[in-house]
């Protein structure tokens, strides 16, 4: 009998992982399943943006926008049409598809630093516009809008809590899968290639013009999804919810989970939802202040973030009994 | 008309503010190529020295000078500190620091000194002038942006400093070779942007009222102005940050209202960058490959 390899070890842990994950919700309170599922949004989000600037290098600072776009499709769907509340997820993915697909054009012009500021404005524009009385009849001005939790289907033992956590999972699960697929092949090569080189990369072959924006498309809908399953989350939204400050968590969270990393979509994740409950305590600034230091530290001392930091000590751990 | 001309008037005194900004953005742009997304973050904190420079009971023009240097000093620490081990990082890696540094600025002001919005005096108290026009503040910020770009240009001119200077930023390699130590240079570009980032602050201060996110419209429209008039341009920055002052004003009274005026940055800012990126009167880059 032989040792088993590398790749079945890898996904006897993912479902063992995954085991893990469904007994959570029956372990801990309904508000730590809440955070848990609100964690689950936060990391499709992350893996958007990871697409966008971790795989593709188109840096964005705005990303927060298509968050709020993807939550208020969500809220006014339910709230003006009774749209049942999983139809609109994949109505969000659209709209943000789009969306993102159009500031993607303009974007097309933009190289690094100057795409940096064109977003970093779009995130500061948002809530302004999210107010605007021209939008106030659908987006219910600065009050936002409340929606209703969804109760089980099929008569599930399960409390409303517990539902949208399983809800969310499974809405999670199919998001990677779909990212695992986009970028384990040549697509995901292409997109590597652009950012590492974008001259090399078009005499290639690669288009360069139609990736990046369908890059921008596609990160804004993974986004704009999450976006969705947030408000399902949070039963409301508002436009001060969507500030500039959404979009550097958003950021916090790739850089400290690990760009380019799947896995680091969920400690990103965990990191901005659990980070700043803890240092809450200790002042009102104090969570900013922990993510400015993250962020500069993790540049100096982690680029890799955690998701590299647990790669290169899984590989320290695998090498080291064969040595002698 | 009246109206229409005091509108264009009150425009070119917020001009004369985002001016300011643009021109700090300027000083680090030219120096390294790269925008500094915390410049509206170190302005206000430079700002809130100065609060408590006054609050201790010191005269305005005695904190001011005393801000700026202080200010000054600050810039130059940040640089040698905070940007120097990202000097030949990727864009990414060094955009990451800048927001890093934003947020930390941010969180330690509201830290320090609260979130609940603070009063800050002028230095140019009173009455309109010109007829009504304007308020003396208004014409005193005028006057500021004006000796400030006065201040710059000469010194850039005309000492041997602004030479070493202008000399590290267009060629760093050949100016090493003279004896130019380009490290302190950029250094020093840090330094003179975060005073007059200082100077923007202490005039914007007293419209906006003193909190730490009061920079955050400014800044964008410091970007807007910088952009429009040409990034690696001081000259043409001024002249960008009053045309969007103006241009600000009129939209805010004729065209969207004043509930959107970020939007009509978000709107300049990519209208330039995609129409004509270097600006109305920068150089236009032209890469090798």
């Amino acid at each position: 009998m032989t040792a088993p390899s590398a790749r079945q070890w890898k996904v006897a842990g993912l479902a063992l992982l995954l085991l893990f994950a469904c007994a959570l919700p029956f372990l801990v309170s309904s508000y730590r399943t809440f955070q848990l599922t609100s964690a689950l949004s936060y990391a499709i989000a992350l893996l958007g943006l990871n697409i966008l600037t971790g795989w593709n290098g188109q840096i964005s600072l705005g990303h927060g926008a298509f968050y709020a776009i993807g939550a208020y499709v969500a809220a006014i769907l339910m709230d003006r049409w009774d749209v049942p509340y999983w139809a609109t997820i994949p109505a969000a993915g659209l709209v943000c598809l789009g969306a993102g697909f159009l500031f993607g054009l303009p974007a097309l012009r933009l190289e690094g630093l100057y795409l940096a500021l064109a977003t970093f404005a779009l995130a500061l524009a948002t809530p302004q516009l999210l107010k605007s009385k021209h939008l106030e009849q659908w987006t219910g001005g600065v009050q936002g809008i409340v929606i209703m939790k969804p109760d089980p289907p099929f008569g599930l033992p399960l409390d409303q809590d517990q539902w949208l956590y399983f809800f969310a999972l499974a809405v999670a699960l199919a998001m990677f899968w779909l990212a695992r697929n986009l970028l384990a092949g040549r697509i995901g090569r292409a997109l590597v290639a652009i950012r590492e080189h974008p001259t090399a990369a078009e005499a290639m072959g690669i288009d360069i013009a139609f990736y990046k924006s369908a890059t921008f498309g596609v990160s804004a809908m993974f986004t704009g999804i999450a976006g969705a399953l947030g408000a399902i989350v949070i039963q409301f939204v508002a436009p001060d919810s969507f500030t500039l400050f959404l979009s550097i968590t958003l950021l916090v969270g790739i850089v400290v989970g690990g760009l380019a990393s799947l896995s680091g979509a969920v400690w990103g994740a965990l990191f901005i939802q659990f980070i700043p409950n803890v240092a809450d305590q200790i002042s009102k600034a104090a969570p900013w202040a922990i993510y400015g230091l993250f962020l500069i530290a993790c540049m100096y001392l982690m680029p890799t973030g955690v998701a590299g930091l647990v790669r290169a000590t899984a590989a320290r751990l695998a090498r080291s009994p064969r040595r002698p | 008309m009246e109206a229409f001309l005091h509108q264009v008037l009150s425009g070119l005194a917020t001009g004369g503010i985002y001016a300011i900004v643009a021109l700090a953005l300027v000083m680090i742009y030219q120096a390294t190529h790269l925008v500094n997304f915390a410049q509206g973050e170190m302005a206000m904190f430079s700002t809130y020295l100065a609060w408590t420079m006054i609050d201790a009971g010191l005269p305005y023009w005695g904190a001011f000078a005393g801000t700026v240097a202080l200010s000054f000093a600050l810039g130059i620490a940040i640089e040698r500190i905070v940007i120097r081990p990202v000097g030949n990082a990727p864009v990414l890696a060094v955009v990451i620091v800048f927001i890093g540094l934003l947020v930390i600025l941010n969180s330690v002001a509201g830290w320090i000194y609260t979130y609940t919005i603070k009063s800050f005096p002028s230095p140019f108290p009173g009455g309109s002038v010109l007829g009504g026009y304007l308020s003396r503040h208004e014409l005193g910020v005028m006057g500021v942006t004006l000796g400030v770009l006065l201040l710059l240009f000469l010194f850039f001119r005309f000492t041997p400093l602004g030479l070493a200077m202008r000399a590290a930023a267009q060629n760093p390699v050949s100016s090493r070779l003279v004896g130019i130590r380009v490290g302190w240079m950029l250094a020093l570009g840090w330094g003179l942007a975060a005073a007059i980032g200082a100077v923007a602050g202490m005039m914007v201060a007293p419209i906006v009222f003193l909190d730490p996110n009061m920079m955050a419209g400014i800044l964008l429209y410091g970007f807007a102005g910088a952009l429009l008039g040409g990034i690696d341009n001081p000259a043409g920055a001024v002249a960008g940050g009053l045309a969007v002052g103006v241009l600000e004003n009129l939209s805010g009274a004729y065209l969207v209202g004043t509930e959107l005026k970020l939007t009509v940055a978000l709107v300049l800012i990519v209208g330039v960058l995609v129409v004509r990126p270097s600006g109305l009167f920068g150089r236009v880059l032209v890469n090798r490959v």
